[in-house]
This record gives structure tokens, sequence and C-alpha cells, in this order.
């Protein structure tokens, strides 16, 4: 077999894998969401709560229905597409979904964009000039950024950046029709507190496995053949370094979407996060399902994504010896 | 002279803790020459190759001294001009091809770095010459030689194109730092062979270091003698060969001439110590990498298993310790079937056969002391405790020649390598086995100790009774110890019996391709054995 008809069938591989854990987890999902406590129907109800509306409520939600009924119709109207209708205003969930999913995706992206070149770069440099003042320098700036609590973080660029000097505004949504340089503008301030905080993880992995690789052999032979340090950590380590560095690259990606609760509500910022938080409050199960569903889908697809990268970048695993 | 090509004065090498490396040592080399450079390891051998190119390891510094390459010092220049030099004018060739080169390009793009960052030659000129240079060193299909990653080539061919790649700027010189120590001997011959033929026909100037004397031999016009950084001496190849003047150089010399008296099979009635009857295995549901397998092993002898990488030796050990179950065939231990399966012995059984592995280093846990490492055997097998455990250990470690009190609370971390497998060998002794098996335990030795661990497990076989069964690729060990030889060739016995009858008589084509290619003092040996394989 080629080396491409074997990640193929890898990938195909791990798809299927990925739809297994993805049914798992709607069953851990389902089961954590039932723990919660107190009856839906009474908190949904709250002072106007009587016995007769609550039962009427727990009927037409299908409350009364045993565990296993009430799963099994989830999965049924799921597979058929269907994420169901919000228990606070009705609305299908799929509808107010795609509304903070976009905004979500967007902040995930302007900060990523940031990132991930920054930390590579900061990375492979301070690899580069190991031990001099720039590494010091930068490895204790980041292990700051990484021991800080992001909402402080968040809360400092803001009193700086937005109160002090008021460049940025504080709240981070902007209308439908803004334009991207708008969008870009408001979603500043919480960009940045996410770059602070994913660039230090990234950029320490980088230097980490490229320095790891500095004492191989082949490093040396490339000394001796007279290649200057910087092609020799460019050409001669990185190639071998991608592997864990694009693994780190995936979680933190993966966290950007699914991990940033606390700084979209210090901007109030309507993206996914704040909608679960919300819906968690409001008992608003099937938006709470869906919500952790694709956050597990997301959190699958760039691990995925990051083992079909490592392996397309290994000659080892792409060529057969032969 | 104009033709002095390197000029190294009193060149002083330490670690930066300050351990000396090199104690001021002078080398020259003229143009076309090629130097052998021998001594065990610690030498300095290699640092002094790495100097030669003005480069140091991380963590030592250059004390003091000159090397002056084609009349410029070396030292004497910036960090930046001294990257012109290395690849361009000085090139490299490592022990280890494999690791050496990088695993994420191909060949052919590893041969034309050098020379077009150097401006040597752009991409497709090399690339031709590449194709040439392949072809020269013997590779097969050079024109695609260089299209493959390393991991899809082999040990022999990776050091071919290793050498290959060093001479891809037409260096004035090339430093061989044991080129050919990691491979096999039917491998090594022909690389040997490659390496010589292209060194003289580009007339490069080569420092070629080994810790193999009649590898030097073939390849060197004069060879210097280090030890501990110091010169012993230096002479011309065949004056140091047939008249060395220094007893070190001589101790190195008598070591190759180690060989055990014959001794008469023991009686035909015992049982063998060990018996393997038809044994195949295989690894997972792969090709089955030992086929009926079938050897006997005297009891209180020492039995020697060779072969080249891969021919299955260490399966068979496996096999024997239980540590994989063979797919069909008997083990007899002592003319009684052993379970094929290690959870499946008893504890008696488990005593009987024990292990002494090549690398003493990762063998021994680090953080046990020797009274630890040898004790828990002896505790464990032998139920001693308290006095009598510490005197056992004390006997023990008496016998291996380690002094009781000053050792016995050491930790591996203390000791060299000599001694560590020395430990190694106590440990194994300590359940009171009738059957060890080494597995290569003198290969990652100097000459000089690895005799001494020889002499001491002949003579604990004289104390003990145990048999040995004796793995290694080094034939001139089989030859000083071994009273019986088993050959294998891809997982396959393919001739066996008595030491003598198989050095002296035996016409087992693989056996006889095998014996001729170790390596002997003799300078022509090479060029002999070459000519007579071009003959037949």
């Amino acid at each position: 077999m080629t080396g491409k008809a074997r990640l193929l069938r890898m990938i195909l591989g791990r798809l299927v894998l990925g739809l297994l854990t993805l049914w798992l987890i709607s069953v851990l999902i389902f089961l954590a969401v039932s723990l919660l406590p107190g009856d839906i129907a009474q908190q949904i109800l709250g002072q106007s709560a009587t016995p007769e509306t609550v039962a009427a409520l727990r009927r037409e939600l299908g409350l009364d229905q045993p565990l296993l009924q009430r799963y099994l119709d989830w999965m049924g109207t799921l597979l058929a597409g269907d994420f169901g209708n919000s228990l606070s205003n009705g609305r299908p969930v799929a509808d107010l979904l795609a509304a903070r999913m976009g905004k979500t995706l967007f902040l995930a992206a302007y900060a990523a964009a940031i990132a991930v070149p920054l930390a590579l770069f900061l990375g492979i440099l301070s690899a580069y000039r190991r031990g001099s003042l720039f590494d010091r320098a930068v490895t204790g700036l980041t292990l700051t950024m990484i021991s800080f609590p992001e909402f402080f973080i968040a809360y400092v660029l803001m009193l700086f950046l937005a109160v002090r000097l008021p460049f940025f505004p504080t709240i981070a949504d902007y209308g439908s029709d803004a334009g991207l340089i708008e969008m870009l503008h408001r979603t500043f301030l919480p960009a940045m507190a996410l770059v602070l905080v994913v660039t230090a993880h990234m950029m320490r992995m980088t230097r980490a496995a490229i320095i790891n690789l500095m004492a191989q052999p082949y490093i040396g032979m490339a000394r001796l053949k007279g290649i200057g340090p910087l092609r020799v950590i460019l050409v001669h380590a990185l190639p071998n370094a991608l592997a864990p560095i694009i693994n780190v690259v995936a979680v933190n990606i993966a966290w950007l979407v699914s991990g940033v609760v606390i700084v979209e509500v210090v901007f109030v910022y309507p993206g996914l996060g704040q909608l679960m938080v919300d819906s968690v409050s409001n008992r608003d199960i099937p938006v709470v399902q869906a919500c952790c569903l694709i956050f597990a889908a997301v959190y699958i697809l760039l691990n995925l994504l990051a083992d079909v990268l490592a392996i397309a970048t290994n000659p080892r695993l792409m060529h057969r010896a032969g | 002279m104009t033709d002095l090509l390197l000029d190294i004065r009193n060149l002083q090498v330490a670690t930066r803790l300050g351990a000396p490396i090199l104690r001021g040592i002078d080398l020259s080399l003229h143009r076309g020459e090629v130097m052998g450079l021998i001594g065990e390891s610690g030498a300095g051998k290699s640092t002094l190759g790495l100097a030669a190119m003005g480069y140091v390891q991380e963590g030592c510094r250059i004390n003091g001294g000159a090397v002056h390459f084609d009349g410029q010092d070396l030292l004497a220049l910036p960090e930046k001009q001294r990257r012109l030099f290395r690849g361009a004018r000085i090139a490299y060739v490592a022990q280890s091809a494999a690791a050496s080169f990088n695993p994420a390009w191909r060949l052919i793009d590893q041969f034309t770095e050098a020379p077009r960052l150097h401006g040597h030659a752009r991409r497709a000129e090399s690339e031709a010459d590449a194709h040439d240079l392949y072809g020269r060193m013997g590779l097969p299909d050079p024109a695609d030689f260089g299209l493959r990653f390393p991991h899809q080539v082999s040990g022999g061919q990776l050091q071919r194109a290793m050498t290959a790649m060093a001479m891809a700027c037409r260096p004035d010189l090339i430093v061989f730092d044991e080129p050919t120590t990691a491979l096999d001997v039917t491998t090594q011959i022909e690389v040997l062979a490659a390496i010589r033929s292209v060194v003289r026909d580009l007339n490069s100037a080569a420092l070629y270091i080994t810790h193999d004397l009649a590898v030097v031999a073939q390849m060197a016009d004069r060879i210097k003698v280090l030890r501990h950084g110091e010169e012993v001496e230096e002479a011309p190849t065949g004056r140091l060969i047939s008249a060395p003047q220094k007893e070190y150089t001589r101790s190195l010399w008598a070591v190759r001439n180690l060989t055990r008296p014959a001794r008469p099979k023991p009686a035909e009635t015992n049982h063998p110590a060990l018996r393997l009857k038809g044994v195949t295995a295989s690894y997972g549901r792969k090709m089955a990498v030992l086929r009926d397998v079938s050897i006997d092993f005297a009891a209180g002898r020492t039995i020697a298993v060779v072969g080249e990488s891969g021919s299955g030796k260490s399966t068979t050990a496996r096999a024997i310790t239980g540590l994989l179950k063979p797919l069909s065939g008997d083990i007899e231990l002592r003319g009684r079937a052993l379970p094929a399966a290690l959870r499946d012995r008893t504890k008696a059984e488990l005593r009987s056969i024990q292990m002494i592995y090549q690398m003493a280093d990762t063998a021994l846990n680090p953080r046990q002391t020797l009274r630890e490492i040898i004790g828990r055997p002896a505790a464990f097998y032998g139920g001693l405790r308290g006095a009598a455990l510490d005197a056992r250990v004390r006997e023990l470690l008496a016998a291996i020649e380690l002094e009781p009190g000053q050792f016995i609370d050491r930790r591996p971390g203390e000791l060299s390598g000599g001694q560590k497998q020395r430990v190694g060998i106590a440990r194994a002794l300590a359940a009171d086995p009738e059957f060890i098996i080494c597995d290569e335990v003198t290969s990652a030795l100097d000459q000089l100790v690895a005799e001494g661990i020889l002499k001491l497990l002949m003579r604990l076989q004289e104390q003990t009774g145990v048999t040995y069964m004796f793995i290694t690729h080094d034939l001139s060990t089989v030859r000083a110890i071994a009273d019986s030889v088993v050959v294998m060739q891809k997982g396959a016995v393919v001739d066996q019996g008595s030491r003598d009858h198989i050095f002296q008589q035996s016409t087992h084509p693989y056996t006889r391709r095998l014996l001729d290619s170790v390596p002997e003092t003799d300078t022509d040996w090479l060029t002999r054995t070459l000519a007579q394989r071009g003959r037949g």
C-alpha cells in the first residue's frame, strides 16, 4: 500500500472511532444533564409553579418518560438532523447555535491567526538563542501568562486599553452590519487575552521540541557539514519536531473554540460559551446538550487533523522501508 | 614541507568542568595520507578527530594549542569562517549513519546540501555527482538510490551513502569516526573496501578513528596510538604492527590472541544442560523469525551462537528465557521438558536460566547499590536473609574481583563499564544458575576490558560448571572462549560443530564467508580477501 492509501484508511478508521467517541459523549452528557439538581419544569416555571402547571409541563417536555426512552427520543431527532427547540424561547436550537457559532469561530480564528505564528516564531527564536537574555525573558513572560487566570488578563487589558486609554471598546459584540475592520477592532481585546494565554503554551512546546532534538547525531552532522545555526534549526531540527508542535497547536485551537467561556463573559461577547452558561442556569437542556456535542466534535476533529498531519509529515510513516 | 595539510600542535581539550580529554597532542598529516587513530574509549580519538575540523563537542573547550589546516590556524578564526571549511574542505563520517542522517529528508537532498551552500556546485551538478559516487561506493541503483529516505536503506548502505556525502565537495581531508563499528563483519568488509577505493581514487587525506586494530591496518598509512588523551606512539602501519615499541601497544595486540584450549565433549550419556528441538517462533503474525532451530547445549561448556544482526540469535535467547513463546518445538532443561511460557515455569526452572546483557548501563538499576542488585536474586531464589545474604553478596563480589568492602554500597554510576559488566555477571550468578545466556556481553567494551571479562567468565565456569550460551557477532571472541559454535542465518541454524571444526574445516559457504570477513592485522588482508572473492 502506498503512503497515501494508508493515510486514507487511517483517516476513515479514525473517523469511525471519532463517531463512536461522540456517541459515548452523548450518553455522558445526557446522564450529566439529568443529574442537574432540581426539577426542570419547576425551574422553568419559577414563581408561577403550581402542581398542575408543573405536571403539564413535565408531560409536554416528556419528563414523565423513563430516562432511556428520553435518550432514545433525543438521539432519534438528533440523527434526523434536528437539535430540538429551546425550552426558554421555543426557537429551534440549530438557529440559536448558528448565530453564536459564527461569533465564536470568528474570535477563535482571530486569536489563532495571531497566536500560532507568534508562538512558532518565539519558540524557534528562543530555541535558537537558548540561554540568552531573550530566551530567558520570553520564558519568564510566558510562564507569567500561563500562571495568571485568563479573566485577570482580560480585566488588565480592559483597564489599560479600554478604560485608561480608550483605544478599544469594553464590550466586544459587533452588530450584524459591521465591516471586517470594525469586527477586528471590537474583538481586539478578547482576542488579545486569548492570544496571551495560548501563545505561552504553544511557544514553550515548540522550544522544547526543538531543543530536545539538538542533541541528535544528525544535528551534529549538519553542523559538521558547515551549516549555520539558523538553518540547522529551521531545516534540520524543525521538520522532525513537527508532530509535537502540531499536536499542541490543535489542542490550543480546540480550546479557543470551546474553552473561552470566561473571556466571552468578561467582554459580553455572545459566543457559544456564553450561550452554554446561560442555558445551564436556565435549565435549557436541549441547548446545553447541543453545545456540549459541538465542543466534543471540535476536539475530536482537531485531534484527528493533528494526527493526520503528524503522519503526513513523517517520512517513516509515509514511505515504507524497502 | 609544502604538502603538509593538517598540523596540530600541543592541542589541549578539557570538559567545561576541567577534566582533561586531550593533554597536548601533536599530529601532522600530508595530502593524500591516511592516518589511523587507535585507542580505547576515553582515549580522546573522537575529540581529536573533531578538533581537526576546529570543532569541539558541547560541554568541552579547547584550552591550548593550534590546529593548522593548509596553513591557516582554524582555532584563531571566527566560528563563521571555520564553518566555511567544514563540509567543504574537511568532511566528517560518523559512527552511526542511521542516526546521523536526518530522518526527514531524502538522501540526495542531504548529499547536495553542503555543495549548494558552500557554492561548490549547483543542485543538478551535485545530483549527477551523487549518482557517480553512489555507483563508486557500490550502492544499488545509483540513479534512484538518493530518492530514498534514511529508514528505507540498510545500515551498511547508509554508511556508504555517508561516505559519498562526505566526498560531495571533494574535501582535502575526511575524518572517519568508527565508520564500521556498528556493522556486521560481512557488511563491514564491503564498506571498508568501498571507503578505501574512494579515498584512493580521489586522493583525499583521512583520519581514520577506530578501536579495531585489524581494520586500521587495512586503511592507514600511519597509525597513532592514543591513551588517556596522550600519544602512546606513532609509526608507519607495518612497523607498528610488526614491532610495536610500547608495552601498551603490545597489550592491545596480545588480546587478539587469547584462546582457550580445546576441551573434550562431555560424555554422551549425560543430558545436555539445555536442548532446543525444532523451535519455530515469530513476533506477532509476521513471518517466522526462528525456523526449526535445534541446538544442544552441552553441560559445563560454552556454546557460541554467531550470525549477522537479524539472524535470530537474540530471538533464540528470548525463546529459551520464555519471554517469547515459540509457535512449535520443545525446550528441555536437563532432559526434562521446560514449559514454553514464562508464567508456567516453576521458580526452580526460572532460577536455572539467567541472563547477562550487552548494555550493563541500562541493565542495572542506577538507584540501587550493588548490595541490592546482587542481593535481590540471592534472596529471591536462595531464600537468604540477614547475615547469610550479606556474606553471599560479599562472596559474589569477591568472585568477580571487586573488593567487597569497597564496592558493596556503591551504585552503578560509580563504576567503570567493565566493572558494571562484572556486576551483571554477579547478579546472574547470584541465582546459582545452570545456564547463563551472555548476550553480546563484551561488544560494548574496549578490548583490554573485554579480555578481563572473558577470562572471568571462563574461570567462573571452571568453578561452578555453568553452561554458557554466548551470543556474539565478534568471531575473535568466539575463538577465545567457545567450545562449540552455532552459526545462524535468517532465523535458522545453518552450521554447527566444535570450535576447531568450524574454524578450520567447515565447508558451509556462509560460515566460510563469515570467517573470511573477520579482519586480520595483516595489512594485506583486505586486498587479499577481496581478490579471493573476485575469483570465487
